[in-house]
């Protein structure tokens, strides 16, 4: 009997010579993710269970993002925790500061997370890294102290549900919509406990981005992890980033899954998921006037170059709408100086846009960008539950970069074909 | 062991961020996130209810961010245990991990009202109304391993006790 692409990788990081979904097994983790948040309730949990120093120093990486650059005393004090942890661990990844981006968008761009990793972290975004052909999956902090005490982390081996995607996008169309189109068809517990593998001739065709955008928001359909299987394009992006081996593996053609799904893309317009669920997704032109107060472009779903060069397509000599708010948060460093230098700040100044140092900020509704009650955003970002973004009385609505852009512009919900 | 309190009944989907809003997470300390327990669900929760009460949600409780100040504010406020419909992964998974007893039962939801008093019966495996009358509802079976990490008394307990072993036979 065949095995999917993540029960091969669970059953290499195990003593086993077969794993089954439903099996509960003990894998070696290859990187354990914590950041400001959730770290230091690991930090706590390790230490009190009499942890003096983690299993390996290169495999776990400390992230400070969500509330940094330190947003008050009490999110500087959390910071100073895992800062000082990973003082003593002298660990080779820790970052904050001007070394730091969001975390999802971070240890990819790096090379830290690899195909045929099997990946945790406190975070429940880590199943970005699926986009590399990774087993990788959101835990707990409880759990992260686990791993960093015994590389190893508990896991039942998930069913795995293959989307088929076929047919050529239209113009506009990314990763970010067929993402929540996926979600809209399926529900936001469609896939729980499932994995989702990502397969058909149009997945070939996808960027690493955009790949990286719909492994990101797996867990929004209540997956354990999404999945692309590694090609020529996973190959590219990670042989000039990768320091240590990595291994390619892949579905057997007699791999059991609990369901498959085929999607035809060529009929998906630009969606837009409206509150309170990611799940409520429509077409942009069935959006109806929705009025707006600020937008923000940015997060671990779309926050890369790629992100910022089709707003900056859409911005170019226009303005944002009067009383529109243009939040632009570059995800990482590194992006932040490609946009720089290829003119994108100068597109985003002139619309008017504010540009903020990487970090998770008003995705998680942290600092940087607030909503008050009665407020509207259209966000890039994977959430759009009640409060997320501010007063439970603000709304966010989801959608790709392009919409977003447009939509900054318009001052109302639409697509970029709106625009002259 | 049997669990007996008042029913706060919850719908579908009740996110984390609702569970304690990201606004609250600049602290990891159990009595500060208990003050704002369910905050963005029922504003006045932490001061409406009373230590013991029990949670009964629908389905997908405690989907979204993997805080696990979710579980630890529940926990921390006083309540016994949450019963849902279903819950989302890393939720059930911190749950056991830090432990806050869980119990899915598909039926409950529909049959209880808010402020019912019932039993949990983890023996019997039964949830009793006990303001009504009526038969009892089961809960789906907890997995050999996890009722091994409740027994052990969560996930770190048991790493310890596992490393304490290994020290042992090594040592032998
Ligand atoms: S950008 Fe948003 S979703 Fe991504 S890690 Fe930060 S808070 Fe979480």
């Amino acid at each position: 009997m065949g095995m999917t692409i993540t029960e091969k990788i669970l059953c290499n990081h195990t003593k086993h010579r077969e794993v089954r979904p439903g099996m509960i097994i003990n894998a070696r983790v290859d990187i354990a993710l914590g950041n400001d948040i959730t770290a230091p309730i690991a930090i706590s949990e390790f230490r009190k269970a009499g942890g003096k120093k983690v299993f390996n120093r290169s495999k776990v990486v400390l992230v400070a993002d969500h509330f940094t650059p330190n947003k008050d005393i009490s999110s500087a004090m959390q910071t100073k925790t895992v800062r000082d942890f990973a003082r003593e661990q002298r660990l080779e990844h820790y970052y904050e500061g001007g070394d730091a981006g969001v975390e999802h968008a971070l240890l990819p761009e790096k090379g830290i997370v690899l195909p045929g990793d099997l990946v945790i972290g406190a975070d429940s975004h880590t199943c970005t890294y699926g986009a590399l052909g990774a087993f990788s999956t959101g835990v707990g902090s409880t759990d992260l102290a686990a791993a960093m005490m015994t590389g190893e982390v508990w896991l039942r081996v998930p069913e795995s549900m293959k989307i088929v995607y076929h047919g050529k996008l239209q113009k506009w169309i990314s990763g970010k919509d067929l993402i929540l189109d996926l979600i809209g068809r399926i529900g936001v517990y469609g896939a729980l406990y499932k994995s989702l593998e990502f397969t058909g001739s149009t997945v070939a065709k996808l960027t690493m981005a955009d790949r990286l955008t719909m492994a990101n928001m797996a867990i929004e359909a209540g997956g354990k992890s999404g999945i692309f299987p590694p090609d020529e394009v996973t190959r590219v992006y990670v042989e000039e980033r990768a320091k240590r081996k990595f291994v390619f593996y892949e579905s057997d053609p007699d791999a059991r899954y609990a369901e498959v799904i085929d999607i035809d893309v060529s009929k998906i317009e630009p969606q837009v998921s409206f509150p309170s669920l990611p799940s409520n997704a429509r077409g942009v032109s069935k959006a109806g006037k929705v009025k707006i107060d600020q937008v923000v472009i940015g997060s671990c779903t779309n926050g890369r170059i790629e992100d910022l060069r089709v707003a900056a397509k859409i911005l170019k000599g226009k303005k944002a709408a009067p009383y529109v708010r243009l939040i632009i948060i570059p995800a990482t460093p590194l992006i932040y100086k490609t946009a720089m230098d290829e003119g994108l700040f100068d597109i985003f100044l002139k619309a008017n846009a504010l540009i903020s140092p990487p970090t998770c900020g008003p995705c998680l509704g942290g600092h940087m960008g607030i909503l008050a009650e009665g407020e509207r955003a259209v966000a890039t970002t994977n959430r759009n539950f009640v409060g997320r973004m501010g007063h439970t009385g603000s709304e966010v609505y989801l959608a790709s970069p392009a919409v977003a852009a447009a939509s900054a512009v318009l001052g109302r919900i639409g697509g970029p074909a709106e625009l002259k | 062991m049997k669990y007996r309190g008042n029913v706060w009944k919850f719908g579908d989907n009740i996110d984390t961020d609702a569970i304690i809003p990201a606004r609250y997470l600049n602290t990891s300390d159990p009595k500060a996130l208990a003050a704002q327990c369910m905050k963005d669900a029922d504003p006045d929760f932490a001061k409406k209810m009373k230590a013991g009460d029990i949670i009964v949600a629908g389905v997908n409780f405690g989907c979204g961010s993997s805080r696990e100040h979710a579980p630890i504010a529940i926990k921390a406020v006083g309540l016994s245990c949450v019963v849902a419909r279903t819950f989302a992964r890393i939720f059930f998974r911190n749950a056991f991990n830090m432990g806050l007893p869980i119990f899915e039962s598909d039926e409950l939801w529909a049959k209880v009202k808010n402020g019912d008093e019932i039993e949990i019966d983890t023996d019997k495996g039964e949830i009793r109304i006990l303001s009504r009358k009526g038969k009892p509802v089961t809960f789906k079976p907890v997995a050999p391993f996890l009722q091994q990490l409740v027994a052990s008394g969560g996930l770190m307990a048991d790493v310890k006790a596992r490393k304490a072993k290994a020290k042992k036979s090594s040592r032998a």
